[in-house]
């Protein structure tokens, strides 16, 4: 849809504010048109890397270009990069309409009226261009913003927690519009986020940042289906990560873990010898009451004392604790058929090896979190 | 039974309506001295300036004698005589308002926006610009005298680089009392321009430029339009003033320099000629109004608070 020209690179850009490194030799591309987001926790970088990409400030070392070319000592009026702030930042003594064709009108483009009457019709708020920013609602002021961005036609477009502000429903209604708004305009769009439900569910990609560098980046599905570092299998979702020790190679690696035998693809392991951590998602672990039989070649674990059970609806959390393993997570449909399990029960616990992933052992905070005895070891909710 | 309930909130409220009686009583007490104030020192003396601009001085009498009289010659002939003064007094003011204007504002963003992250810095940059107010306004004007005289300093650099010719001098000079002026008046400019900028908010600036606005002209789009209150009320606090004042003219001029302050001072407490001088006054405050509601609405400042 856009031409090819206007990837975005980043070539080991580094950020430091004294001693503080924010942003840690990140390189990466952005393929022009995509849906990118850029998520961590707050203070991992994220907001630094974009207002090195806008131009708002200067990298300590590394290089951003734009379709091809290097823009890093390009001042911020003269990339084509556009951003949508936190705050919004909206002139407060210009309306609406003049508030959107701002950029267009310093660039002295032509047909200013109805490029901003069209982005302005883009947001759905055709009817306030005469209005002032301040007599706006959060959710309107937000789209403001984006209009005021997207009319530009930027290479890159940049959303710095944009969502931040609003409460949870719009959130959600301003999710789908960013994105069927991406889909109409074709523009690449870079988002910030620290909300991973909202980076999975916009973004074709998602670079999951912690401490100035990107963990692991990746479609949604990826990421969540074979998270390939600690950090991210706790931040994107919850995981069960219990510590083990490699003892057979080739193709299905097994595991020992607190003397229980574990197997799963080598090609799903970060590592294939050593010190491992075994994750498996809440979702795909059965609990398996006394009689029934596991299915050939799953793993099996127990059995475990059922500690605590959350009725959420849809379905049921469980924690298992589990003789020299620990406490997992169970997270349950509420299916028909299914046997009922209550506090104090006797359970065995069981997963498809295809499911299961391995991460590097020496990571330090996950493996702490499963010896944890806090209610809910192993997991670190968002 | 409904009687009695209807009976009751009638009661109640006209006890409603007796307490918001009683309560708007009170704020008039409140109000009270402050009203008594302005009526004794502004509105009386006003009336009186206004009735005395109309009354006829006794031809051969005492000093200072009037008749009543509704004579609006006295307007026509002030203003013929003492055109010259006025119009010195509003250039001299314009230029004056201009240079405080010229200079504060870069003064007031450094300490407001530049020094925002050094509340240090900040505070002794403020306490800089506050501190001349801790000794007399005369006394300032007259060191101003001093550092402009014929045998100063800074008149010998002058020379000595051929900016200022030889023979000339700055002390009863036009430059001399316009100098007094900004110098006067310079905080009284940077005050409000400070506490405009220090609530400007830097993430539009950023906008700004993330929407193609040079520096420039993010500073023409964004930040001027901003602080356009400051700059109002800064230019109205020096204007005004600046426009009446005679101490500059009288310590650093000469009667080729004597603004309309100085006629006025001399019309009222030398020749004691009290028509004259009324009519003065009256012309003075007139034209100020005028001049401000011209300027307050096209800077269009209303629009932005």
């Amino acid at each position: 849809m856009t031409p090819p020209e206007r990837d975005l690179e980043l070539v080991g850009i580094t950020k430091r504010f004294g001693e503080f490194t924010a942003v840690d030799e990140v390189s990466l591309v952005m393929p022009s048109g995509s849906f990118f987001a850029l998520l961590g926790p707050s203070g991992c970088g994220k907001t630094t890397m974009l207002r090195m990409i806008a131009g708002l400030e200067t990298p300590t070392a590394g290089r951003v270009l734009i379709g091809g070319r290097d823009v890093t000592t390009t001042k911020a009026h003269e990339r084509p990069v556009n951003t949508v702030f936190q705050s919004y930042a909206l002139f407060p003594h210009l309306d609406v309409a003049e508030n959107v064709a701002f950029g267009l009108r310093r660039r002295r483009e032509r047909d200013v009226d109805a490029r901003v009457a069209a982005a302005l019709e883009l947001v759905e708020l055709g009817a306030m261009a005469g209005r002032k920013p301040t007599r706006l609602s959060g959710g309107q002021q937000q789209r403001v913003a984006l209009a005021r961005a997207v009319v530009n036609n930027p290479a890159v477009l940049l959303l710095d927690e944009p969502l931040g502000a609003l409460d949870l429903k719009l959130r959600r209604q301003m999710q789908v519009e960013l994105k069927r708004i991406q889909n109409e305009v074709g523009l690449t769009f870079v988002h910030v986020t620290h909300d991973q439900e909202e980076a999975m569910t916009m973004a074709d990609t998602v670079a999951v940042m912690n401490a100035g560098r990107i963990e692991q980046l990746g479609p949604p599905q990826e990421l969540y289906d074979l998270p390939r570092t600690a950090f991210v299998a706790n931040f994107l979702g919850r995981s069960n990560l219990v510590p083990g020790t490699v003892v057979d190679g080739g193709d299905v690696l097994g595991i020992d873990a607190g003397g229980v035998r574990m197997q799963l693809p080598a090609s799903r392991a970060a590592v294939s010898e050593g010190e491992v951590l075994v994750g498996i998602r809440p979702e795909k672990v059965r609990l398996l009451t006394d009689d029934a039989a596991p299915e050939p070649g799953a793993t099996v674990l127990g059995p475990g004392t059922v500690e605590d059970v959350s009725f959420c609806g849809v379905s049921t959390e469980y924690i298992v604790r589990v003789p020299g393993v620990g406490p997992l997570v169970v997270f349950a449909q509420n299916l028909a058929a299914d046997v009922p399990v209550a506090r104090g029960d006797e359970v065995r616990l069981t997963w498809s090896p295809r499911h299961a992933f391995a991460l590097p052992g020496e990571s330090t905070t996950p493996a702490a979190d499963v010896a944890d005895e806090a209610p809910r070891p192993a997991v670190v909710a968002r | 039974m409904t009687a009695a309930l209807t009976a009751a909130t009638v009661e109640a409220n006209e006890g409603e309506a007796e307490g918001a009686r009683r309560r708007s009583r009170f704020a008039w007490v409140l109000l009270a001295p402050g009203l008594a104030y302005l009526v004794l020192f502004f509105v009386a003396p006003v009336a009186v300036l206004l009735l005395f601009s109309f009354y006829e001085r006794v031809p051969g009498g005492a000093v200072g004698q009037t008749t009543p009289a509704f004579r609006i010659a006295n307007y026509t002939e002030a203003i013929a005589e003492y055109a010259p003064q006025f119009g010195r007094s509003f250039l001299f003011a314009l230029i004056a308002t201009v240079l405080t204007l010229a200079i504060g504002y870069p003064l007031a963003y450094v300490i407001a926006v530049r020094a925002r992250n050094r509340p240090l810095l900040q505070g002794l940059m403020l306490v800089m610009v506050i501190a001349p107010f801790f000794t007399s306004f005369i006394l300032r004007t007259i060191a101003w005298k001093q550092i402009l005289a014929d045998e100063s300093a800074v008149v010998a650099v002058l020379k000595a680089v051929a900016i200022l010719p030889e023979g000339a001098r700055l002390t009863a000079t036009p430059f001399a009392v316009v100098a007094g002026l900004t110098y006067n008046f310079l905080p009284f400019m940077v005050l409000p321009l400070y506490a405009n900028l220090e609530r400007l908010d830097i993430r539009l600036i950023e906008a700004g430029a993330d929407l193609y606005a040079s520096p420039l002209s993010t500073f023409r789009h964004v930040t001027l339009p901003l602080t356009m209150p400051g700059i109002v009320s800064g230019s109205l606090l020096t204007f005004i003033p600046a426009a009446g004042d005679y101490v500059n003219s009288a310590l650093l001029g000469t009667t080729g320099t004597s603004m309309i302050g100085n006629v006025i001072d001399a019309r009222f407490f030398r020749v004691v000629d009290y028509p004259t001088a009324s009519a003065l006054s009256v012309i003075l405050m007139v034209a100020i109004l005028v001049l401000v509601g011209w300027y307050v609405r096209r800077a269009g400042t209303d629009d932005l608070l």
